[in-house]
This record gives C-alpha cells, sequence and structure tokens, in this order.
C-alpha cells in the first residue's frame, strides 16, 4: 500500500504491506484499515484508491502483489 | 509527436515549445503555470509538489492522448515539474500546435483543467509566516464509496 501527501503524513509511513484473505475487495481493504484504529481515521469513508495506477472501484478485487495507492484530493497546476 | 514528462529540474518553457509545431501549423499556443506569492489572502513564500510519479506519468499521457482525439492534433507537449519550488518558478507547461488557433486554445485548456482534476499530484505550501499546509484539492472522477460489511 502507498500513501501520499495528508494520508502519508496521518497514517506515518508513505509504504506498508498488508495480508488479505484470497478474493478481497478494495472495499474489504479500507474496511480492514479502519478496524485498526485511529492510525487510519485520516482515511475518509469516501477515498480514492488507485490498483496499480488505475483509478479503481470498491468492488475491484485484489491480487498478490498488487500495488495499492491511496489518493488524496489532487492539487496540481 | 506528443511529448509527457514530470520532472525535477527547472522547466525552461521555450524547450517545451520546441516539441511542437510543424510547417501545415499556423497556431502555437504556449500555457505556462507558475508559482504564485499568495494563496486566499496568505503570502507565500514556496511550495513543493508531491506525485504518485508512475501512475502521474500514464494518467498525463492519457489525457494528452484524450486531447489528440477531442482536437485533432498530435503536436502536445506537457511537463509538470514536481519537488520544492520558489515564487515564479514553473510548475507546468503545455504547448499544443495545429492548423488554426481554436484547436490550439482548446485542447490546451482541455489538459489543464484534466490535471487539475485527476493527476495524482499534492501541493504543500509554504506560508511566509512560518506555516505550511496542503492546498485543499479536488477527489478524481472515480470517487469510491466504502460498502458497510
Amino acid at each position: 500500500m502507498l500513501f501520499f501527501a495528508s494520508y502519508r503524513e496521518g497514517v506515518g509511513s508513505g509504504r506498508m504491506d498488508v495480508r488479505l484473505p484470497i478474493g478481497a475487495k478494495v472495499s474489504d481493504l479500507i474496511s480492514e484499515l479502519h478496524s485498526k484504529g485511529e492510525k487510519f481515521t485520516c482515511l475518509p469513508d469516501s477515498v480514492v484508491v488507485a490498483v496499480n495506477h488505475v483509478y479503481s472501484e470498491p468492488v475491484t478485487t485484489l491480487n498478490d502483489g498488487d500495488e495499492v495507492a491511496f489518493i488524496p484530493p489532487v492539487a496540481g497546476g | 509527436m506528443s511529448f509527457v514528462a514530470i520532472v525535477r529540474q527547472p522547466i525552461n518553457p521555450s524547450d517545451i515549445l520546441q516539441h511542437v509545431g510543424s510547417e501545415e501549423d499556423g497556431a502555437n499556443i504556449l500555457f505556462v503555470g507558475v508559482v504564485r506569492n499568495h494563496n486566499d489572502g496568505f503570502p507565500v513564500k514556496g511550495v513543493r509538489y508531491e506525485a504518485y510519479e508512475k501512475m502521474a506519468k500514464s494518467v498525463l499521457e492519457e489525457i494528452v492522448m484524450e486531447a489528440r482525439s477531442q482536437f485533432g492534433t498530435d503536436r502536445i507537449a506537457t511537463t509538470y515539474r514536481i519537488g520544492n519550488l520558489v515564487i515564479g518558478d514553473v510548475s507546468v507547461a503545455v504547448a499544443v500546435s495545429s492548423h488554426h488557433r481554436e484547436q490550439s486554445f482548446l485542447a490546451s485548456r482541455f489538459i489543464m483543467e484534466e490535471i487539475k482534476k485527476r493527476l495524482p499530484v499534492w501541493k504543500k505550501e509554504f506560508y511566509v509566516d512560518g506555516r505550511e499546509d496542503w492546498t485543499e484539492g479536488l477527489t478524481p472522477p472515480s470517487v469510491l464509496v466504502t460498502e458497510p460489511k
């Protein structure tokens, strides 16, 4: 998992690994993180996630080795 | 002949313009975004751009491909700078050339608006009074709502 900008500062790390059951979806990962407590409260209930560099949906199934990035509201330009 | 780059070194806008233009084009447009010295009424002394670099490059390429398709020109160059920038530094440059001016104006505007909406880049502002804060951003189009278990 990758965390950027305000999410990285909130979580306290830019990168970490997680183990999930086979067939877990993006929504399962988000629920798993929220269940871990205060550290992940910076991630809103509505959060944008990219899987392997592509914006993805809650129903996206995760596979071993996927790179999941939590994307704060973007502010380029 | 499109050109896309995410860089850490200063951007020279005239270099970006060199990537576009042809004998069949009557219009060359160059948009240059620079760091300004204020935001929401507060004096700013500098900014830091952070990016999810691999994804930012592919999103920028995707935006340029959409512009090519919509506005009928493949002479497009876009460069985005990340890292620490000071007032007056160029953060982004977009150059487009086309047969007529309308396609270039529309394409460069489209690219900048899409960068604002979906390029995975974040800006931290450093204020003159010593404070620092992430600039409020826009949520990319794929808004994800977690589903209760």
